[in-house]
């Protein structure tokens, strides 16, 4: 019994860390009508960025990503504006396509800097542990998800609560309805690519302190995020939220109680399930017919 | 010009029969083996993808079944190495095939975008299956397949010959498709789902047909690649890089059209392999490095494809030569026809 609550406790913390990547990915999708394959490379990146200011810099990561989230920022921006912004035709299908393509360049581009044996980040409260229930907890877990929850705040107010959240909304509902009112919506568009792929950066932090990683985890990354914001249904952050907690839970849940090979697998097969019934994911929109 | 194709794809195909008598190197014959399968596969995938529209990156979810199939096939069967997995080829398209239909099913309820990420999470999760039902797949360790008994100097030339007839049974389905009233109609819910659906046609019937074929084919070549290679694994039969490969190479010769995705294979394949090859050896990563340069190159300046592109040079060359006074005929929209086609059919009726 101890051993299902420290997972549910544990499938919560990082939980809400998989609710800080998979937002930055449902919300460009929001707003563009992309999807953004490159978002697992773009954590793992992220992680490394840590790594290198952890281990050659000595900066405590946290204050590290004070540094890491504006690179990551402009980094965004800018491969909007050079490859997603290019492609006016076929969008669904060129724009995974290119995604895809930069996750290529820069898994080649980490593989040949990093090698491809695993690295993790090092810090006193990764390895010391606080004693709950009747367990141990990490104290890095506890730091992660308070970053997460902080970040998640900060976006919410971002989208709900600021003059530029209006206009990332209207963009979302209606591309040229903003447009006619005056909305920049290129750069709405350029700004929230920026801010998805930040978050990964504060995503890739914590995923790089609780885990050991090299490039080719990104493919498990982002298969566990497609599915996240799926379930939710695509575009709505309040379902990848709920969808990651779910993910999680289940997931270590299943670890405990069954195998942690299975723990993917059997969420997967969930989804499967539920797509049969509510094809639109939790809390999306049915797609239709487009004008 | 219908003379000029005719004879062109004939051409091409007594040249695809004398290749490996004219040449006998053995890295040549591995790379046009694999350049032919790579064609089957692309044919396959975009008489789905391709003439509905739908945009499915699982297509290796069923490549990986049909790898699978063959691969416990001989090993149950106690196949020896030789002709005989040949003979089970069809086997693996049709446990694919299977597969397919309740597989379509739930991935078809959704549309555009959901669609896209339904399918990659689907091949993800045959992935993580294949890795983890360890007494029928043997896990991470994979499967070796049974050995050729043929020379090695013959090694290649079976596989070549039987390449080439997988490659024309997905040719000759898809031209049958593209020239059918069938055809016709996933073309037209390309153009225009709910209105087709308006008209009475089976959308969800049609595409899922196409879906079905389309898998047959994949777990084919996925059965092929692997007797071919001589072992399985997870990463190797549910490979996203097949997906994607695919994708581009309809994309590079021209999504919907029919010898697009031939001409994309054929163009792309020795360059990937090439570039393995090569860059591979210089430094592990550098390979994906310049093939996903590549694929951005290809993808921003050529998203139409290189046979659409060549089509409309080709009409405004030809509307230039016999440019009289008279208005010159409008571009005819190839998108926008399919649909006009169905509706002329529906009300000959």
């Amino acid at each position: 019994m101890t051993l299902i609550i420290e997972a549910i406790i544990l499938g919560i913390l990082t939980g809400s860390v998989y609710a800080l990547m998979s937002s930055g990915l449902t919300l460009v999708f929001g707003v563009m009508e992309i999807i953004n394959v490159a978002q697992g490379i773009m954590v793992i990146l992220g992680a490394y960025l840590s790594y290198v200011l952890v281990q050659y810099l000595h900066i405590d990561m946290f204050v590290g990503l004070l540094l890491t989230m504006p690179v990551m920022f402009v980094l965004g921006v800018g491969i909007e504006w050079a490859f997603v912004r290019r492609i006016k035709k076929e969008r669904v299908m060129l724009s995974v396509l290119v995604m895809y393509a930069v996750a290529l360049i820069i898994e080649g581009g980490l593989d040949l800097i990093f090698t491809a044996s695993f690295a993790q980040l090092q810090a006193p409260y990764v390895d010391e542990s606080f004693p709950v229930l009747g367990f141990h907890l990490p104290y890095i877990y506890v730091f992660a998800f308070l970053l997460s929850i902080f970040l998640l705040v900060l976006l919410y107010v971002l989208v709900y609560r600021t003059t530029f959240g209006y206009s990332l909304r209207a963009s979302m509902q209606n591309r040229t309805a903003a447009a006619l009112v005056g909305i920049d919506v290129e750069k709405v568009q350029a700004i929230t690519f920026g801010i998805g792929v930040a978050l990964a950066a504060a995503g890739g932090m914590a995923y790089g302190a609780t885990n050991s990683f090299n490039a080719a985890s990104s493919y498990d990354l982002i298969s566990r995020l497609l599915v996240i914001i799926v379930l939710g249904g695509m575009g709505s952050l309040r379902g990848a939220f709920v969808a990651s907690m779910l993910m999680l839970i289940i997931g270590d849940v299943t670890a405990v109680v069954w195998s942690p090979v299975w723990s993917s697998t059997v969420f997967n097969i969930l989804l499967m399930a539920l797509l049969i019934f509510r094809p639109q994911g939790l809390f999306g929109r049915l797609e239709g017919r487009k004008q | 010009m219908k003379h000029m194709r005719t004879v062109g794809l004939l051409a091409l195909l007594i040249f695809a029969c004398i290749f490996p008598i004219v040449f006998s190197n053995a890295a040549v014959t591995t790379m046009a083996v694999f350049t032919l399968l790579f064609a089957a596969a692309a044919t396959g995938w975009n008489l789905f993808s391709g003439y509905t529209g739908y945009f499915s990156l699982g297509y290796a979810t069923f490549y990986g079944l049909g790898a699978y199939t063959l691969a416990l096939l001989c090993k149950y069967w106690h196949i020896p190495g030789g002709y005989m997995p040949f003979a089970l080829l069809p086997l693996g398209g049709l446990v694919a095939a299977i597969f397919a239909v309740p597989l379509g099913w739930i991935a078809l309820r959704v549309r555009r975008h959901t669609f896209v990420v339904v399918t990659i999470a689907m091949m993800f999760t045959f992935q993580l299956l294949a890795y983890n039902l360890k007494s029928i797949t043997s896990g991470s360790t994979g499967m070796l397949l049974p050995f050729v008994t043929w020379s090695p100097d013959f090694f290649n030339v079976p596989f070549y010959y039987v390449a080439l007839a997988i490659l024309l049974l997905a040719f000759a389905t898809s031209w049958w498709v593209r020239n059918s009233k069938y055809g016709l109609g996933l073309l037209a819910i390309r153009d225009d789902e709910d209105r087709v659906a308006g008209l009475g046609v089976k959308t969800g019937a049609y595409k899922l047909a196409a879906f079905v074929i389309a898998a047959f084919f994949a777990g084919m070549v996925g059965g092929m690649v692997v007797y071919f290679t001589g072992a399985i694994a997870p990463p190797v039969a549910f490979d996203p890089t097949f997906d994607v490969s695919v994708a581009l190479m309809c994309i590079m010769g021209g999504v919907g059209t029919l010898i697009g995705p031939l001409v994309g294979a054929l163009l792309l394949e020795p360059l990937q392999q090439y570039i393995i090859l090569q860059a591979g050896s210089i430094g592990a990563g550098l390979d994906l490095f310049i093939f996903g340069a590549l694929l951005l190159v290809v993808i921003l300046f050529l998203p139409e494809g290189i046979i659409p592109s060549l089509r409309r040079l080709w009409h405004k060359l030809k509307a230039e030569r016999t440019t009289t006074a008279s208005v010159t005929r409008p571009e005819v929209r190839e998108s926008s026809s399919a649909l006009d086609a169905l509706l002329g059919r529906q009300s000959e009726k």
